[in-house]
């Protein structure tokens, strides 16, 4: 298989972590869609024998940062977040609704970073190749995207999980 | 780093995280890609599939052909161009080079989109199915007509070459005409009536043969 095809066989990929990174569907297809026409533009930088797919994510967090450079955010929900949950909610869907909420409200580089480890599955090392950062960055972004999910979710203790996960 | 003293919980939880997030993105793997997203620029297709291409157009434009002459001939381009082929030709020019929107519900939601123009037109619309002669489904909108709402399904090639189709309900029902053909500045048409349905095909770059077998194959598509 080619490159262009490995290109056209990772589109699933991109789009799912476009999806979790912009929010909604049509965003994250803009996304996609400005990636993918760069890498087409820039294959032949694409060095033979690295991965591919790492190669991708940075073509698509290069867009994705001009994309909120261009328009700068509304407001950074940065600090002072109100929980999202009423206690005392058990549904499973709520549960990932709101982990989803809790998501979009994380400062765009720690969701970045959060999404390649905790969904993509890459490792540190692999994070920060993809976005060009210190191997200590990635793991402190992690460390405080993670705190920040923590406080967001119904007042979860730190350290403690009580994501449900539906099975 | 704090994280030391209460590893094996940390690795519980992030396990936990990681499966909720698989749950909440993981249909964005099963969604079919959306046509705008397949486009690939035409130095990176392969030589043998983009051959195979042109082999089977030109067969499926023989045989069109062919087959036209034995049943539907296409008659030539009459003085009165119905205002409706009008209409489908410019809407094609309006949305054929639209990037970012160029249809209202896109062809990952085919059935949803289906059964809205459906019930709009009070008929039922199909979206012909197209792969075979190397176009896919875009998706589609509503478009105010003449006569009531319009359906418009829009098509492409792999290279992003777009075809239109300008679906109406017709006033007078159970009329058949053979293809007739019209050019509303650089727009190409081909257009019939099928019964309850007056249909427009158009293209600003096909030729006006291979327009013809896009036609054709429409026609046998919704008449099979």
């Amino acid at each position: 298989m080619n490159d262009a095809d490995s290109i056209v066989e990772l589109i699933p990929r991109l789009r799912r972590y476009a999806r979790a990174l912009a929010g909604d569907r049509a965003a994250a297809d803009d996304l996609v869609q400005d990636t993918l026409e760069r890498a087409w533009a820039k294959l032949h930088l694409y060095r033979r024998g690295t991965d591919l797919r790492a190669w991708l994510f940075t073509v698509m967090h290069n867009v994705y940062v001009n994309q909120l450079r261009a328009a700068r955010p509304v407001a950074q929900l940065d600090e002072d977040m109100p929980e999202l949950s009423q206690p005392g909610r058990e549904a499973d869907g709520l549960e990932l609704r709101d982990l989803d909420l809790a998501i979009r409200r994380l400062p765009p580089d720690q969701r970045e970073v959060l999404l390649l480890v905790v969904l993509e599955d890459m490792s540190y090392d692999e994070a920060a190749g993809a976005l060009g950062i210190p191997i200590g960055t990635v793991m402190s972004r992690l460390s405080r995207a993670r705190e920040k999910l923590r406080a967001m979710l119904s007042g979860l203790p730190p350290g403690g999980s009580q994501l449900k996960v539906v099975k | 780093m704090s994280d030391m003293d209460n590893a094996p919980q940390e690795d519980l939880e992030l396990k936990a995280l990681s499966q909720a997030l698989h749950q909440l993105y993981d249909p964005v793997l099963a969604e079919p890609v959306p046509g705008r997203l397949r486009a690939r620029p035409q130095r990176w297709r392969a030589p043998a599939i983009a051959a195979g291409w042109v082999i089977l157009g030109l067969c499926a434009g023989t045989i069109a052909g062919w087959q036209l002459h034995a049943s539907r001939p296409a008659v030539p381009p009459q003085a009165e161009v119905p205002g409706f082929v009008k209409r489908a030709a410019v809407a094609h020019a309006t949305y054929s080079p639209e990037v970012r929107h160029p249809v209202e519900v896109g062809a990952d939601q085919e059935q949803h989109l289906v059964a809205w123009l459906s019930k709009r037109l009070g008929a039922t619309v199909r979206a012909p199915k197209l792969e075979t002669i190397g176009y896919s489904l875009v998706g589609g909108r509503l478009l105010p007509g003449d006569n009531g709402p319009v359906a418009h399904f829009m098509y492409q090639t792999a290279q992003g070459r777009r075809i239109t189709l300008y679906v109406r309900t017709e006033a007078a029902e159970n009329r058949e005409t053979a293809f007739r053909f019209a050019a509303e500045g650089n727009v190409k048409v081909f257009y019939w009536i099928d019964r309850k349905l007056g249909y427009a095909l158009s293209s600003a770059d096909l030729r006006r043969e291979d327009l013809l077998a896009v036609a054709d194959a429409v026609y046998r598509q919704l008449n099979p």
